[in-house]
Protein backbone atom coordinates (compact mmCIF):
# COMPACT_ATOMS: atom_id res chain seq x y z
CA UNK A 1 0.00 0.00 0.00
CA UNK A 2 1.60 3.37 -0.86
CA UNK A 3 2.33 5.22 2.09
CA UNK A 4 -0.16 8.00 2.99
CA UNK A 5 1.62 11.12 4.66
CA UNK A 6 0.53 12.66 7.58
CA UNK A 7 -1.47 15.44 6.83
CA UNK A 8 -0.89 18.79 8.33
CA UNK A 9 -2.66 19.26 11.80
CA UNK A 10 -4.80 22.02 10.10
CA UNK A 11 -5.87 19.43 7.48
CA UNK A 12 -7.25 16.67 10.21
CA UNK A 13 -8.46 19.59 12.51
CA UNK A 14 -10.56 20.79 9.62
CA UNK A 15 -11.81 17.16 8.77
CA UNK A 16 -12.44 15.88 11.93
CA UNK A 17 -13.86 18.71 13.96
CA UNK A 18 -17.31 18.58 13.09
CA UNK A 19 -17.56 14.54 13.84
CA UNK A 20 -15.59 14.86 16.97
CA UNK A 21 -18.14 17.08 18.36
CA UNK A 22 -20.95 14.96 16.48
CA UNK A 23 -19.72 12.08 18.88
CA UNK A 24 -18.77 14.26 22.07
CA UNK A 25 -22.78 15.55 21.98
CA UNK A 26 -24.38 12.57 21.71
CA UNK A 27 -22.10 11.10 24.63
CA UNK A 28 -22.08 14.22 27.10
CA UNK A 29 -24.47 16.58 25.97
CA UNK A 30 -24.02 20.57 24.48
CA UNK A 31 -21.95 22.11 27.45
CA UNK A 32 -19.55 19.23 28.56
CA UNK A 33 -19.17 18.35 24.59
CA UNK A 34 -17.83 21.79 24.38
CA UNK A 35 -14.82 21.56 26.57
CA UNK A 36 -14.02 17.82 25.91
CA UNK A 37 -14.03 18.99 22.04
CA UNK A 38 -10.61 21.25 23.45
CA UNK A 39 -9.48 18.29 25.19
CA UNK A 40 -9.88 15.72 22.30
CA UNK A 41 -7.51 18.39 19.81
CA UNK A 42 -5.09 18.72 22.18
CA UNK A 43 -4.83 15.27 22.31
CA UNK A 44 -4.50 14.82 19.56
CA UNK A 45 -2.37 17.59 18.71
CA UNK A 46 -0.05 15.75 21.91
CA UNK A 47 0.03 12.78 20.43
CA UNK A 48 0.42 13.80 16.39
CA UNK A 49 4.61 13.64 15.97
CA UNK A 50 4.02 9.95 17.03
CA UNK A 51 1.54 8.84 13.68
CA UNK A 52 3.76 6.44 11.65
CA UNK A 53 1.33 7.38 8.60
CA UNK A 54 -2.09 9.25 7.70
CA UNK A 55 -4.70 6.44 7.30
CA UNK A 56 -7.75 5.97 9.52
CA UNK A 57 -7.31 9.70 11.21
CA UNK A 58 -10.87 9.42 11.35
CA UNK A 59 -11.33 6.89 13.43
CA UNK A 60 -8.40 7.74 15.61
CA UNK A 61 -10.02 10.92 16.13
CA UNK A 62 -13.18 9.89 17.36
CA UNK A 63 -11.12 7.25 19.02
CA UNK A 64 -9.56 9.87 21.67
CA UNK A 65 -12.86 11.71 21.49
CA UNK A 66 -14.64 8.26 23.27
CA UNK A 67 -11.60 8.70 25.56
CA UNK A 68 -12.08 12.34 26.43
CA UNK A 69 -16.00 11.94 26.70
CA UNK A 70 -15.67 8.15 28.87
CA UNK A 71 -12.50 10.35 31.23
CA UNK A 72 -15.20 13.49 31.55
CA UNK A 73 -18.18 10.87 32.76
CA UNK A 74 -15.99 9.28 35.29
CA UNK A 75 -14.52 12.30 36.91
CA UNK A 76 -18.25 13.68 37.01
CA UNK A 77 -19.49 10.51 38.76
CA UNK A 78 -16.65 10.57 41.11
CA UNK A 79 -17.64 14.68 42.15
CA UNK A 80 -21.58 14.06 42.39
CA UNK A 81 -20.95 12.85 45.79
CA UNK A 82 -21.79 9.98 48.24
CA UNK A 83 -21.01 13.25 50.22
CA UNK A 84 -23.03 16.32 49.89
CA UNK A 85 -20.66 19.30 48.88
CA UNK A 86 -21.00 20.94 52.90
CA UNK A 87 -19.94 24.37 52.03
CA UNK A 88 -23.16 24.50 49.51
CA UNK A 89 -25.72 23.89 51.62
CA UNK A 90 -28.34 25.44 52.92
CA UNK A 91 -30.31 23.50 55.16
CA UNK A 92 -28.52 21.63 58.44
CA UNK A 93 -27.96 18.33 57.34
CA UNK A 94 -30.06 15.27 58.79
CA UNK A 95 -28.08 14.13 62.19
CA UNK A 96 -28.45 10.70 60.86
CA UNK A 97 -26.61 11.40 57.27
CA UNK A 98 -24.18 13.59 59.08
CA UNK A 99 -23.31 11.16 61.95
CA UNK A 100 -22.76 8.38 59.50
CA UNK A 101 -20.68 10.73 57.18
CA UNK A 102 -18.35 12.15 59.60
CA UNK A 103 -17.81 8.63 61.69
CA UNK A 104 -14.52 7.92 60.73
CA UNK A 105 -12.95 11.39 61.03
CA UNK A 106 -10.85 12.45 63.71
CA UNK A 107 -12.40 13.52 66.43
CA UNK A 108 -11.85 17.19 67.00
CA UNK A 109 -12.36 17.20 62.88
CA UNK A 110 -15.92 15.58 63.45
CA UNK A 111 -16.94 17.68 65.79
CA UNK A 112 -16.01 21.04 64.45
CA UNK A 113 -17.69 19.48 60.92
CA UNK A 114 -20.85 18.25 62.82
CA UNK A 115 -21.24 21.86 65.04
CA UNK A 116 -20.92 23.83 61.51
CA UNK A 117 -23.00 21.79 59.50
CA UNK A 118 -25.31 20.09 61.95
CA UNK A 119 -25.93 22.67 64.31
CA UNK A 120 -25.06 25.80 61.89
CA UNK A 121 -22.77 27.29 64.43
CA UNK A 122 -20.47 30.26 63.86
CA UNK A 123 -16.41 29.49 64.20
CA UNK A 124 -16.43 31.59 67.34
CA UNK A 125 -19.38 29.37 69.09
CA UNK A 126 -17.36 26.14 67.45
CA UNK A 127 -13.93 27.44 69.32
CA UNK A 128 -16.00 27.74 72.61
CA UNK A 129 -16.96 24.85 72.86
CA UNK A 130 -13.61 23.12 71.64
CA UNK A 131 -11.88 25.09 73.88
CA UNK A 132 -9.75 25.90 70.77
CA UNK A 133 -9.95 29.15 68.71
CA UNK A 134 -12.31 30.12 66.19
CA UNK A 135 -9.20 29.98 63.43
CA UNK A 136 -8.36 26.66 64.78
CA UNK A 137 -12.05 25.74 64.37
CA UNK A 138 -12.24 26.55 61.11
CA UNK A 139 -9.17 24.32 60.35
CA UNK A 140 -10.31 21.41 61.67
CA UNK A 141 -13.84 21.85 60.07
CA UNK A 142 -12.24 22.26 56.68
CA UNK A 143 -9.50 20.10 56.89
CA UNK A 144 -12.55 17.54 57.85
CA UNK A 145 -14.52 18.09 55.05
CA UNK A 146 -11.33 17.77 53.26
CA UNK A 147 -10.71 14.12 54.29
CA UNK A 148 -14.43 13.60 53.51
CA UNK A 149 -13.50 14.34 49.87
CA UNK A 150 -11.03 12.08 49.70
CA UNK A 151 -12.53 9.12 50.80
CA UNK A 152 -15.37 9.69 48.70
CA UNK A 153 -12.60 10.15 45.83
CA UNK A 154 -10.23 6.70 46.78
CA UNK B 1 -22.60 19.70 13.44
CA UNK B 2 -21.12 23.25 12.94
CA UNK B 3 -18.56 23.93 15.45
CA UNK B 4 -18.95 27.54 16.43
CA UNK B 5 -16.37 30.19 15.99
CA UNK B 6 -15.39 30.92 19.30
CA UNK B 7 -15.19 27.20 20.16
CA UNK B 8 -12.98 27.33 17.39
CA UNK B 9 -11.05 30.27 18.25
CA UNK B 10 -10.47 28.90 21.71
CA UNK B 11 -8.69 25.87 20.58
CA UNK B 12 -6.82 27.24 18.28
CA UNK B 13 -5.61 29.52 21.38
CA UNK B 14 -4.98 26.95 23.53
CA UNK B 15 -3.19 24.97 21.19
CA UNK B 16 -0.67 27.67 21.29
CA UNK B 17 -0.72 28.33 24.80
CA UNK B 18 0.19 24.80 25.26
CA UNK B 19 3.41 24.94 23.27
CA UNK B 20 1.86 22.22 21.37
CA UNK B 21 2.13 23.59 17.43
CA UNK B 22 5.48 23.05 15.54
CA UNK B 23 4.14 26.35 13.10
CA UNK B 24 1.38 29.00 13.52
CA UNK B 25 -0.06 30.83 10.88
CA UNK B 26 -2.57 33.53 10.08
CA UNK B 27 -3.55 35.62 6.82
CA UNK B 28 -3.01 39.43 7.09
CA UNK B 29 -4.19 42.08 4.92
CA UNK B 30 -1.59 45.04 3.73
CA UNK B 31 -1.43 47.11 1.25
CA UNK B 32 0.31 45.25 -0.77
CA UNK B 33 -2.33 42.03 -0.09
CA UNK B 34 -2.94 39.26 1.97
CA UNK B 35 -0.19 37.50 3.41
CA UNK B 36 0.63 34.28 4.61
CA UNK B 37 2.13 34.72 7.69
CA UNK B 38 3.85 32.14 9.55
CA UNK B 39 5.99 31.38 12.99
CA UNK B 40 7.65 28.99 14.97
CA UNK B 41 9.24 28.95 18.35
CA UNK B 42 12.30 30.24 17.10
CA UNK B 43 10.95 33.17 15.71
CA UNK B 44 9.32 34.35 11.59
CA UNK B 45 9.58 31.37 9.41
CA UNK B 46 7.52 32.51 6.29
CA UNK B 47 5.67 35.38 5.09
CA UNK B 48 4.27 34.72 1.54
CA UNK B 49 2.36 36.62 -1.32
CA UNK B 50 -0.92 35.63 -3.00
CA UNK B 51 -0.46 32.27 -0.75
CA UNK B 52 -2.42 28.67 -1.03
CA UNK B 53 -2.49 27.96 2.67
CA UNK B 54 -2.84 24.23 1.71
CA UNK B 55 -0.50 24.10 0.16
CA UNK B 56 2.24 26.35 2.46
CA UNK B 57 0.47 24.10 5.22
CA UNK B 58 1.62 21.29 3.44
CA UNK B 59 5.07 22.85 2.63
CA UNK B 60 5.52 23.71 6.52
CA UNK B 61 4.97 20.54 7.91
CA UNK B 62 8.04 18.79 5.49
CA UNK B 63 10.03 21.51 6.49
CA UNK B 64 9.65 22.06 10.34
CA UNK B 65 6.99 19.21 11.64
CA UNK B 66 3.56 18.33 11.24
CA UNK B 67 1.82 20.31 13.92
CA UNK B 68 1.01 23.58 11.78
CA UNK B 69 -2.39 25.10 12.58
CA UNK B 70 -3.85 28.40 11.66
CA UNK B 71 -3.39 30.21 14.96
CA UNK B 72 -3.57 33.84 15.20
CA UNK B 73 -1.56 34.87 18.49
CA UNK B 74 1.71 33.72 17.94
CA UNK B 75 1.91 35.63 14.69
CA UNK B 76 0.34 38.90 16.46
CA UNK B 77 3.71 40.74 17.24
CA UNK B 78 5.12 40.26 13.67
CA UNK B 79 1.64 41.19 12.00
CA UNK B 80 1.70 44.19 14.26
CA UNK B 81 5.36 45.26 12.91
CA UNK B 82 4.15 45.05 9.36
CA UNK B 83 0.95 47.22 9.94
CA UNK B 84 3.30 49.37 11.36
CA UNK B 85 6.15 49.24 9.16
CA UNK B 86 3.24 49.74 6.18
CA UNK B 87 2.05 53.02 7.84
CA UNK B 88 4.89 54.05 8.08
CA UNK B 89 6.34 54.11 11.47
CA UNK B 90 8.49 51.23 11.45
CA UNK B 91 12.05 50.99 9.62
CA UNK B 92 13.41 47.71 11.37
CA UNK B 93 11.84 44.98 12.10
CA UNK B 94 12.62 43.48 16.04
CA UNK B 95 11.68 40.10 15.27
CA UNK B 96 13.83 36.69 15.15
CA UNK B 97 13.49 35.07 11.99
CA UNK B 98 13.19 31.13 11.91
CA UNK B 99 15.80 30.18 9.12
CA UNK B 100 16.74 26.47 10.09
CA UNK B 101 16.37 25.25 6.67
CA UNK B 102 18.37 28.07 4.70
CA UNK B 103 21.86 25.96 3.70
CA UNK B 104 25.38 27.32 3.81
CA UNK B 105 25.53 29.69 1.00
CA UNK B 106 21.59 30.55 1.53
CA UNK B 107 21.67 31.35 4.39
CA UNK B 108 24.62 33.74 4.61
CA UNK B 109 23.14 35.53 1.97
CA UNK B 110 20.25 35.80 3.53
CA UNK B 111 22.00 37.07 6.92
CA UNK B 112 23.89 39.33 4.78
CA UNK B 113 20.05 40.77 3.21
CA UNK B 114 19.09 41.72 6.79
CA UNK B 115 21.67 44.22 7.20
CA UNK B 116 20.43 45.91 4.29
CA UNK B 117 19.19 49.01 5.34
CA UNK B 118 15.44 50.74 4.80
CA UNK B 119 15.43 53.33 1.93
CA UNK B 120 18.86 51.56 0.68
CA UNK B 121 19.11 49.72 -2.28
CA UNK B 122 21.96 47.24 -3.19
CA UNK B 123 22.85 44.99 -6.00
CA UNK B 124 23.55 41.16 -6.64
CA UNK B 125 26.56 41.38 -7.00
CA UNK B 126 27.68 43.52 -3.68
CA UNK B 127 25.33 40.98 -1.99
CA UNK B 128 27.18 38.03 -3.23
CA UNK B 129 30.86 39.60 -2.60
CA UNK B 130 29.34 40.18 1.33
CA UNK B 131 28.24 36.39 1.09
CA UNK B 132 32.40 34.97 0.59
CA UNK B 133 30.98 34.60 -2.98
CA UNK B 134 31.58 37.76 -5.35
CA UNK B 135 30.77 35.76 -8.96
CA UNK B 136 27.50 34.16 -7.70
CA UNK B 137 25.63 36.89 -8.09
CA UNK B 138 22.87 35.02 -9.97
CA UNK B 139 22.92 32.44 -7.42
CA UNK B 140 22.50 35.60 -5.25
CA UNK B 141 19.55 36.08 -7.34
CA UNK B 142 17.67 32.48 -6.33
CA UNK B 143 18.08 32.89 -3.05
CA UNK B 144 16.31 36.37 -3.23
CA UNK B 145 13.65 34.35 -4.99
CA UNK B 146 13.16 31.83 -2.72
CA UNK B 147 13.31 34.34 0.70
CA UNK B 148 10.91 32.71 3.09
CA UNK B 149 10.66 35.99 4.90
CA UNK B 150 10.11 38.95 2.16
CA UNK B 151 9.71 42.13 3.59
CA UNK B 152 11.09 41.38 7.05
CA UNK B 153 14.49 40.21 5.27
CA UNK B 154 14.30 43.09 2.91
CA UNK B 155 14.92 41.18 -0.50
CA UNK B 156 13.30 44.01 -2.29
CA UNK B 157 15.75 46.45 -1.62
CA UNK B 158 18.22 44.33 -4.04
CA UNK B 159 18.64 45.34 -7.51
CA UNK B 160 20.11 44.87 -10.39
CA UNK B 161 23.60 46.68 -11.25
CA UNK B 162 22.31 49.46 -13.87
CA UNK B 163 19.89 50.29 -10.81
CA UNK B 164 16.86 48.12 -12.98
CA UNK B 165 14.16 46.20 -10.31
CA UNK B 166 15.40 42.71 -12.08
CA UNK B 167 12.79 40.76 -10.13
CA UNK B 168 10.57 40.65 -6.94
CA UNK B 169 8.97 36.89 -6.08
CA UNK B 170 6.09 38.91 -5.25
CA UNK B 171 5.91 40.75 -8.56
CA UNK B 172 7.77 43.89 -9.64
CA UNK B 173 4.76 46.06 -8.86
CA UNK B 174 5.29 45.32 -4.87
CA UNK B 175 9.08 45.90 -5.19
CA UNK B 176 8.45 49.31 -6.66
CA UNK B 177 5.27 50.25 -3.77
CA UNK B 178 7.98 49.12 -1.04
CA UNK B 179 10.75 51.03 -2.46
CA UNK B 180 8.65 54.01 -3.32
CA UNK B 181 7.00 53.39 0.91
CA UNK B 182 10.47 53.61 1.55
CA UNK B 183 11.41 56.42 -0.28
CA UNK B 184 14.22 54.58 -2.07
CA UNK B 185 12.29 55.68 -4.97
CA UNK B 186 11.10 58.77 -6.53
CA UNK B 187 6.97 57.71 -6.43
CA UNK B 188 5.69 56.93 -10.03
Amino acid sequence: MEAVRVPPFERFYEEQREPVLGQLRRMLGRDAADDAFQETFLRALRAYPALQHGRHLRAWALQIARNVALDAVRRDRATSAEVPDLESVDEPLPYEELRRLTAELPQKERAAVFLRYGYDLSYEDIGNALGSSPEAARQAASSGVRRLRKKELS
Amino acid sequence: MTVSAELDRRFRDAAAAEGLLDVAYELHDTPVGRLFVAVTDHGVCEISYDADPDAEAERLARAFGTRVLRSPTPTDDARRQLDEYFAGDRREFELAVDLRPARDFGRAVLEQLARVPYGEVTTYGTLAAKAGRPRAARAVGTVMNRNPVPIVLPCHRVVGSTGSLVGYAGGLDRKRTLLELEGALPVA
